[in-house]
């Protein structure tokens, strides 16, 4: 006859399991509460984890890829060509893209990251950086130069074997 | 001391007005203190914090502050909904609570009213809840509020039977259903009711908890299919009503339950001039301690279903209450 065989074991295993925890959390908060109290204590992230989407305005491109794929539409590109003297004096007048916006709504961004895998020129990078609440909806939307800003919190690439 | 407090309560009306207002006190307070406790409690075998910030300490302010929050809310009645009932029901399921207060015994002499059929009055009454959630169901015009409303009264079937029977031994053995002598009966015999009712205590709670629809019973609710079940469409204070209610309830129906099996005011040793005294103490601790049970066996068991209620109602526990009858009663009277 196992345990399991006796009427009403499972429910007293489980009112154990809830009168134990009660009386770990109560009586030894040290070792068993795992609540952070946030706005005193402060957490520190993983250095991977997804906090803020940084971006490096000198590798971008203009290419649209990222507000193409991202599935919320959070992400507003605008640019304008800009004409670049030629290199040699017989040479061509070269053409190059140039940024004029780039904002991100938070509010609406679901952090799927799918901006940041499909750049082609690696200018979108995820940061650990979380603490960016606000208390208008219409502030969550960071521009070109803040998320310039968040570059700086970007961890080193790790390196490659 | 005791002939002023007499001559006072003498006075109809004057008697009246302190009963009223100390009851009108008690509700809000109890439901406070048991809410507080529920959240708390629940937090720690989650292991959580819980309420926190408000009132400096522990959060004890938590729940005031959840009140106050509920007057500042819109009072929205849907546009389709029975209004006149719609308003009615949280007022029908508050009332409920209210007059089983009215024949707790807290003390030698110290009910509200010593009603003669003090227990069936309790019984009586306590279904009335049930009424004023399937109006409430009924009347929001919503079919998640309806649903609810109808499982409530499903589920009405299921336990009110078992309620009543579960009692019935304890009114064999005290051979009364004044609650006040009920509670001298077991002070006459030395012990606590529940040292020979101890099937008749366990459907009581378990009727209990189906009545107070609490988890395991809580199918009118069913956050997880109904939305907030006949809940769903009350807002602001008539919310706060249904909350207020429903935390007071389990203060009444553990007060009865006390009363019945635990010995309700009364410690074995004491004397009668002690109980005056300490009898509603007393019988707090022991409703507290139902209580805690309560909140213990929500934050540990899942839901049932409305047909495994009944099947258990229907064929564990009235069965067991009318075997334990027949064994009381034949145990009366052989010894």
């Amino acid at each position: 006859m196992t345990s399991r065989s006796i009427p009403g074991y499972g429910l007293a295993k489980g009112m154990w399991v809830t009168l134990s925890t009660m009386f770990k959390t109560i009586f030894l908060p040290k070792k068993h509460l795992r609540t952070v109290m946030y706005p005193q204590v402060k957490e520190t992230p993983v250095p991977r984890a997804r906090g803020v989407i940084a971006l490096d305005q000198e590798a971008c491109t203009v290419c649209m890829l990222c507000a193409r794929q991202c599935p919320d539409w959070c992400i507003y590109i605008e640019g304008h060509k800009e004409e670049v003297p030629p290199d040699k004096p017989e040479g061509r007048i070269k053409v190059r893209s140039k940024l004029d916006r780039f904002d991100i709504d938070y509010a609406l961004c679901m952090y799927c990251g799918i901006c940041v895998e499909v750049c082609p020129f690696d200018a979108l990078f995820w940061s650990p950086e979380y603490e960016y609440s606000e208390y208008q909806m219409g502030d969550m939307m960071h521009d070109m130069d803040r998320l310039q800003d968040w570059l700086k919190t970007v961890p080193e690439p790790p390196e490659l074997a | 001391m005791t002939d002023i407090f007499a001559g006072v309560m003498s006075n109809f009306w004057v008697g009246l007005g302190i009963k009223l207002g100390i009851v009108a006190g008690l509700i809000p307070v109890v439901g406070m203190i048991i809410g507080f406790a529920e959240m708390k409690l629940s937090a720690k075998m989650q292991n959580r914090v819980g309420p926190y910030y408000a009132g400096g300490r522990w959060g004890w302010a938590q729940l005031i502050a959840d009140g106050i929050k509920f007057f500042q809310k819109e009072d929205i009645i849907p546009a389709n909904a029975d209004r006149q009932i719609f308003k009615i029901a949280p007022a029908l399921v508050l009332a409920s609570t209210v007059a089983l207060v009215v024949v707790i015994p807290f003390g030698p002499g110290l009910a509200f009213r010593n009603l003669e059929l003090g227990l069936f009055f309790a019984l009586a009454i306590s279904s009335l809840s049930t009424i004023g959630v399937l109006i409430a169901g009924w009347s929001s015009a919503n079919k998640y509020s309806l649903i609810g409303g109808l499982r409530a009264a499903g589920q009405l079937i299921a336990y009110e039977l078992p309620l009543v029977l579960s009692v019935v031994g304890v009114v064999v053995l005290a051979g009364t259903m004044n609650l006040t002598t009920i509670v001298e009966a077991q002070i006459a015999a030395g012990y606590p009711y529940l040292v020979l009712q101890f099937v008749g205590f366990g459907i009581f709670m378990i009727a209990a908890l189906a009545e107070l629809s609490r988890i395991p019973f809580d199918m009118p609710i069913a956050e997880s299919e109904l939305v907030m079940g006949y809940l769903t469409e009350y807002t602001g204070f008539r919310f706060l009503f249904f909350f207020l209610a429903e935390f007071a309830n389990m203060f009444t129906m553990s007060a009865i339950a006390a009363t019945l099996f635990l010995g309700g005011y009364w410690l074995p040793g004491m004397t009668e001039e002690q109980m005056i005294v300490a009898g509603p103490l007393i019988l707090a601790a022991k409703v507290f301690l139902l209580i805690f049970v309560m909140i213990w066996f929500r934050w540990t068991f899942p839901r049932f279903r409305e047909d495994q209620l009944q099947r258990i109602a229907w064929k564990v526990l009235v069965p067991l209450a009318l075997a334990n009858i027949a064994v009381t009663a034949i145990l009366k009277v052989v010894i």
